[in-house]
């Protein structure tokens, strides 16, 4: 065994590698990002061949991992939490088909929205596809529950959730890895050449399957080993703490850890025993959960008739938001420590575009082009360009989920709205803006969309985008008018003719399409460097 | 043993770095650690912070309770202020001296500094120009770690280490200037 530091991220990553994985698939999102970038900078990776490229959107990747477990060998899919939205039909579905070599799905939840446009739990998906779920609560433990997972994956034919928080993504800790890797699977096919046909006649079977399935699988020692309970001393309050939780807990009654029995919950499902055993030796019951109260909900019930249950319903914890150290020792009635306050004078400090960023250069074109049309008519979407929301700029007027300006734009223009535009990325484009570009010209949609390239997936540190070099190509065969795609580089020099061109396209009554061009300057700077060391 | 630190600054100015060479130093002193940083939106010319846990026992929590960090260390004299909720009584706070302008509302310096100055515990070091001295106007950042490792429980030597660790792939140019800039930031503060 051998000790290295690594982010949670990095941790899932190396057991992955370590557990005899053949295929990652991801589209970057944080915090999920650097799971698929491990794996890409891994020479383990390299010399074992592990299939480690970025897909095209959430789905595809959740696809192709099942493809690549539908031939017998061992995959991973990694996502932020949103991104599971955007996988969950495969996702749902492969519950129901199962798996043949081990699937490990990662959802990496971002409590208090520090990166995404809400906070959704991802254990509610778990639930709803009867699939287990792992929720760490430390590094260490996510190395080691990739193992349980695809021995469980693989024991039951089941797809399993692993279930991380942003905080977990990113802190690193120390962890100590297996001296003996698994080898990778060789090429096996099911043995049911129907398993993964999902006809009503199989699918009724195999749900019903998946039904006895999923309660039988919680007394599974791979997922029992990961929920523990330690009496304490007092009878008043019981805690129930799952994942990252029960390191706030841990860090507020360390010391006096014997005073009150804690359960940990880590892995779901579990056996009802387990909610029992406390509630039976308890008065109240205080729930901490990450994200939302799936657990405390089911406690509490439509009738709230049992002992009295403590967490985010009630109030005792905030209803959203992240949890810390200071939420937890409130929420046990102990006095939390505080520093200072923040002197006034501070002020806050927005993320803004980087010096030299053409998606800059594109909205001062843009807010003088569309003066004259007047304002709410610029649909946006998911990326740095999102920025353009804010002052200076107060250029956009939505981001909702990866390609949602297109169709948005689409649908105003139904509804009359003349110019209608949207403003995306070109990696949300390849990702989701593509079959919303088909329904604006299969119906002649009056819009205009400008592809912002950047030629990388900037947000997410600059990864590999789909098509750099190729959207003009894309938008022809889509049935973009040849006369209406339009090739700009946004830069101060050009600006009186970007706005001339812009406005044009505006004008125009059918689909056009404006494809920005600029590499991001982050990407420029790190590929220079490169260039320069290869020389 | 316990040192909890938070380290502040504005995205891309290198407090990863700062928290990656201390990480080195702890792992050579098979000290426990935890470290938590910012990754995404944040990083695009925003406020950027990271705790760091270090400890001579398993460390629970990825977040430093309010209250209870020992040392901030800033590479940008308004942010070191942004984290006061977490200093300690006793706590340290060392920062450089100079500012990262990037909002139209960024305060005059002379209150920043007023406001750090009323901290019991602060050193203000203008790393910027203790850097150019030592070679180089990007190794600020390790300025501050150099001034700050009076409060870090870990031996000097280890620190060295690291950033040999750190910088060893750029060549042996860049991890001279770096230990120069770690020594020359050290030499700083006299306690």
């Amino acid at each position: 065994m051998s000790k290295i530091l690594l982010l949670g991220d990095e941790a899932i990553a190396q057991a992955a590698i370590d557990a005899g994985l053949s295929g990652m698939y991801a589209y970057p999102g944080t915090p999920s990002t650097e799971i698929m970038e491990f794996i890409q900078s891994s020479k383990t990776a390299v010399e074992k061949s592990i299939h480690r490229e970025w897909s095209s959107n959430e789905k595809t990747a959740m696809e192709a991992a099942l493809g690549m477990s539908y031939a017998g060998k061992r995959a991973m899919v990694a996502m932020k939490h949103v991104g599971l939205n955007v996988a969950a039909d495969g996702f749902i579905n492969s519950a129901l088909t199962g798996v043949n070599g081990g699937l490990i799905v990662v959802s990496a939840d971002d409590p208090s929205m520090h990166s995404s446009q809400n906070e959704q739990d991802s254990r509610f998906y778990g639930k709803f596809a009867f699939v287990p779920c792992f929720e760490p609560s430390n590094q260490q433990e996510a190395y080691d529950m990739v193992f349980d997972a695809f021995e469980l994956s693989e024991k039951y034919k089941t797809p399993v959730l692993l279930r991380i928080t942003t905080r977990l993504a990113h802190s690193r800790a120390s962890v100590e890895t297996v001296k003996h890797p698994v080898p990778q699977k060789k090429l096996r096919l099911p043995s049911d050449p129907v398993q993964f046909v999902l006809l009503p006649a199989i699918a009724r079977k195999k749900f019903r399957a998946l039904l006895t399935s999923y309660d039988t699988i919680r007394y599974d020692v791979r997922l029992e080993k990961y929920n523990s309970f330690r009496d304490g001393k007092k009878r008043d309050l019981g805690i129930i703490a799952c994942g990252i939780t029960y390191n706030y807990l841990m860090e507020n009654i360390s010391g006096n850890e014997g005073d009150y029995p804690v359960l940990k919950i880590s892995a779901y499902p579990f056996p009802d025993d387990l909610i029992k055993g406390i509630a039976e030796r308890c008065k109240e019951l205080l729930v901490l959960e990450e994200g939302f109260p799936l657990i405390e909900e089911v406690l509490k019930g439509y009738l709230d008739t049992g002992i009295r249950i403590l967490g985010r319903l009630d109030g005792t914890v905030p209803r959203d938001g992240e949890m810390n150290p200071a939420i937890v020792a409130k929420a046990l009635g102990m006095s939390a420590s505080y520093g200072k306050k923040v002197p006034d004078l501070v002020m806050m400090r927005p993320p803004s575009f980087c010096k030299g960023c053409g998606h800059a250069d594109m909205y001062n074109a843009l807010i003088e082009a569309v003066k004259p049309f007047g304002p709410g008519r610029v649909f946006s979407d998911i990326g740095c360009y999102t920025l353009g929301a804010l002052p200076p700029y107060n250029a956009i007027n939505s981001c909702v989920d990866m390609g949602a300006s297109v169709t948005m734009a689409v649908g105003a223009a139904d509804a009359g709205l003349f110019p209608s535009i949207a403003v995306l990325g070109d990696s949300t484009f390849t990702h989701s803006g593509i079959t919303g570009l088909l329904d604006a010209v299969n119906k002649n949609s009056s819009i205009t969309i400008i592809i912002s390239d950047n030629s990388t997936t900037g947000m997410t540190g600059g990864q590999k985008s789909q098509a750099t070099g190729r959207l003009e190509q894309i938008c022809t065969g889509l049935g973009v008018s040849q006369d209406h795609i339009k090739m700009i580089v946004p830069l101060r020099k050009n600006h009186e003719e970007n706005i001339r061109i812009m406005k044009d396209e505006f004008e125009y009554r059918g689909v056009s399409v404006i494809i920005a061009s600029r590499e991001c300057i982050q990407t420029a700077i790190r590929r220079k460097k490169e260039e320069a060391s290869n020389e | 043993m316990k040192n909890d630190i938070i380290l502040s600054g504005v995205g891309g100015q290198g407090i990863l770095s700062i928290a990656a060479a201390i990480g080195f130093a702890a792992v050579a002193n098979n000290l426990f650690l935890k470290q938590s940083e910012v990754h995404g939106m944040s990083q695009r010319g925003g406020d950027v912070q990271s705790h760091f846990r270090l400890s001579d026992k398993p460390v629970a929590s990825d977040l430093i309770p309010l209250g209870k960090a020992d040392l901030i260390i800033s590479v940008e004299p308004m942010e070191s202020l942004r984290y006061l909720p977490w200093l300690s009584k006793q706590g340290w706070l060392v920062t450089n001296s100079v500012p990262f302008i990037n909002i139209n509302d960024y305060p005059p310096l002379e209150e920043i500094l007023d406001e750090i100055r009323k901290i019991k515990n602060n050193i203000i070091i203008d790393a910027d120009s203790v850097a150019k001295e030592a070679g180089s106007s990007r190794a600020g950042n390790i300025v501050v770690l150099g001034a700050a490792s009076h409060f870090i429980e870990i031996p000097f030597q280890s620190l060295e280490n690291a950033i040999r660790t750190l910088f060893g792939r750029k060549g042996e140019e860049i991890v001279e200037v770096n230990l120069k800039a770690l020594r020359a930031g050290r030499d700083f503060v006299k306690l």
